[in-house]
């Protein structure tokens, strides 16, 4: 996937339920993020922002629009042009508002599965896991269960497991709302650095104006309609 | 990754309780296959001990373990008679329930053919064969006698010589064994009172009858006792149980008694068919749909722990399935908890059974067919069970992980 853009919609629009019960979440929502571009979703509750980023998530498709991911056509409307379910293990990375880590699973673990399941061996993923527990700070709480972590260091592993099969996309729905602003910072800053170093494409919803100077881009969503791109360089302020 | 072992790992307690309750429900299911074989062991047991070739029975009847069977005790000279006929044994066999140290006794007696018989046969744990034609007996261990202990029985009493094992009548009574003359005097036993009336009446028939009244000198013989008088019979046994000669043909024996009009004659096999078919068709028909009811009980109690275990893992299999956990990796953690689960169910039932069942009144026995077949049926179980978490967990949308 060498396109100059990890992400791609046109004019994508979102109905729930039919006739006098018809609901538009989202229309014609168009957004295109660059490889290493780490852009930022705003807008109030019920703007559209989840049900754009399940979207582009490849969760919940559109019921018309199209999704491009690294240049390749996945979502037309509803209909998908690969397994979904593969591509998303191949190509995609997730961050939850919770660290949303299996209970049952110790730290290294949650990282490991992510791996084994994209055909990593148990041994490979381990190793690889670690190495990404020690890149994001931590390796030391690698045996922990997620319910003795911190929100964090649970939020820190669940990037982690994000990062785990080397994602053109990582998407994130309010990482930071569990955790106070310093370490909510250090997480928005947390995925400006893997976008920047592994070139991902980076789209985190957040109500956290605190951060925004991390991201390189901004986007505002307001009754499903998505705002015009604007870029960090057009916000600040002019000498 | 084994995704089942993680979990089961995590909620340890918790499994485990379950396993242990799903492992008392296989071992009453476990237990009502024990018990069908118990009775059907004890029912053909005396059976198989005496390995007659051949019984013959009151006439019309199906033998002394279906209903009451009577026959003359001269019947064993008669059956010595026919060619082929290698030994003749009386047999007596009846149930009795009494009180014995203040509680209630429950035993089947059967008579030896005393002298012939002194029941070394039998698989004696402690003491001896009996040693005299009278007031003795060999108890079975389920009577809860010791050796050397005396029971009153009727007007005598006697004292246990030996004491073997796993020696049950047809109903599932413990055994005891004593000559004969003892067990008959003992069905028999007649209070002094009803003999008294009993020879009254005699007296009272004689006096109206024309016999009577021409030869009065009769009279006096009939209130003597009924051993003293010529035209008494002995008291009747339950049945002949004859052994052939080496090589010869039962079936012409069997032809020879069928003339007869007093007996019906049987083989052994037909014996025992009679009392499968007969007198525990029913306990049989009854233990038996009450174990395939519990199986599918289990089936079903087994079938919502699943779900309830899948239900409680919903949001992470939501995650998996975001995540691009393939369909065989979510349906192999439902799938192996419930193999796993009917396992250690299996094996708590299995070893708490082994250590309970002895306890209960009537024999259980546990057989390695049963054993292997109930493995079969629990794993058929897991499997099937563990659809409804499977089908839960094909529905869950990996949106559930977001929400």
């Amino acid at each position: 996937m060498d396109h100059k853009f990890a992400i791609e919609t046109h004019q994508m629009t979102k109905v729930y339920g039919s006739g006098n019960t018809e609901v538009i979440a989202m229309h014609d929502a168009t957004m295109n993020v660059e490889r290493g571009e780490v852009v930022a979703l705003l807008g109030p509750s019920g703007a559209g922002k989840s049900t754009f980023l399940t979207a582009i998530g490849l969760i919940n498709p559109p019921t018309s629009g199209q999704i491009f991911i690294g240049g390749q056509l996945i979502l037309d409307g509803p209909q998908s042009h690969t397994n979904l379910r593969t591509f998303r293990k191949q190509h995609i990375g997730f961050v939850f508002q919770k660290a949303n880590l299996i209970p049952f699973l110790t730290a290294i673990e949650n990282v490991q599965v992510a791996l084994e399941i994209n055909g990593n061996s148990p041994r490979a993923a381990r190793k690889e896991a670690l190495a990404l527990m020690d890149y994001l700070g931590v390796a030391d709480r690698a045996n922990g269960l997620p319910n003795t972590l911190s929100g964090g260091q649970q939020q820190r592993v669940a990037v982690a497991r994000a990062l785990a099969n080397k994602p053109s996309v990582i998407l994130a729905d309010e990482p930071t709302a569990a955790l106070d602003g310093h370490r909510g910072r250090q997480v928005m800053e947390l995925f400006a650095q893997v976008a920047h170093e592994r070139g991902a494409g980076v789209v985190v919803v957040t109500h956290d104006h605190r951060a925004l100077d991390v991201f390189d881009t901004i986007y505002e969503m307001e009754d499903g309609a998505m705002g015009p791109k604007k870029r960090q360089s057009d916000l600040m302020p002019s000498h | 990754m084994n995704l089942a072992i993680k979990d089961i790992q995590h909620s340890l307690g918790r499994f485990a309780l379950t396993a242990l309750g799903i492992g008392m429900l296989l071992m009453v299911v476990m237990g009502m296959g024990g018990i069908y074989r118990g009775i059907e062991k004890d029912a053909t047991l005396l059976i198989d001990r005496l390995g007659a070739d051949l019984w013959v029975v009151q006439r019309d009847t199906r033998g002394p373990f279906a209903e009451v069977s009577r026959v003359p005790a001269n019947l064993i000279h008669r059956m010595l008679a026919v060619p082929g006929v290698k030994s003749a044994r009386e047999f007596v066999y009846h149930t009795v329930q009494r009180e014995h140290q203040g509680k209630l006794f429950r035993m089947a007696i059967l008579g030896l053919s005393w002298p012939e018989d002194n029941g070394a046969w039998l698989p004696l744990t402690s003491g001896r064969p009996l040693g005299a034609s009278h007031y003795e007996m060999i108890a079975d261990k389920s009577l809860g006698l010791g050796l050397g202990q005396r029971v009153r029985l009727g007007k005598e009493t006697y004292t246990v010589v030996g004491i073997t094992t796993s020696m049950m009548g047809s109903s599932g009574d413990g055994l005891g064994f004593f000559t004969v003359a003892d067990s008959q005097a003992i069905q028999f036993n007649t209070s002094n009172e009803a003999i008294r009336l009993e020879r009254a009446a005699r007296l009272a028939r004689g006096e109206r009858s024309e016999l009577g009244t021409n030869q009065p000198s009769l009279l006096e013989q009939a209130i003597k006792p009924a051993y003293e008088l010529p035209s008494t019979a002995k008291p009747q046994i339950s049945a002949v149980i004859v052994h052939l000669s080496p090589g010869a043909d039962a079936q012409r024996v069997v032809e020879i008694v069928s003339g007869w009009r007093d007996v019906t004659i049987y083989t052994q096999q037909g014996q025992e068919t009679l009392l499968l078919r007969g007198t525990v068709e029913k306990v049989r028909k009854q233990i038996g749909l009450f174990r395939v009811l519990l199986t599918v009980i289990a089936g079903i109690v087994m079938a919502l722990i699943l779900y309830t275990l899948t239900l409680d893992k919903i949001h992470s299999i939501a995650l998996l399935k975001l995540i691009g956990a393939p369909d065989r990796m979510i349906l192999g953690l439902i799938m192996q908890q419930a193999l796993f689960l009917g396992t250690l169910g299996y094996a708590v039932a299995y070893i708490l059974g082994r250590k309970i069942f002895p306890m209960f009144p009537r024999r259980v026995i546990l057989t390695n067919e049963d054993l292997f077949m109930l493995g079969w049926i629990v794993l058929g179980i897991s499997v099937a069970s563990s659809f409804l978490g499977i089908w839960k967990a094909t529905q869950v949308s990996p949106n559930e992980a977001v929400a």
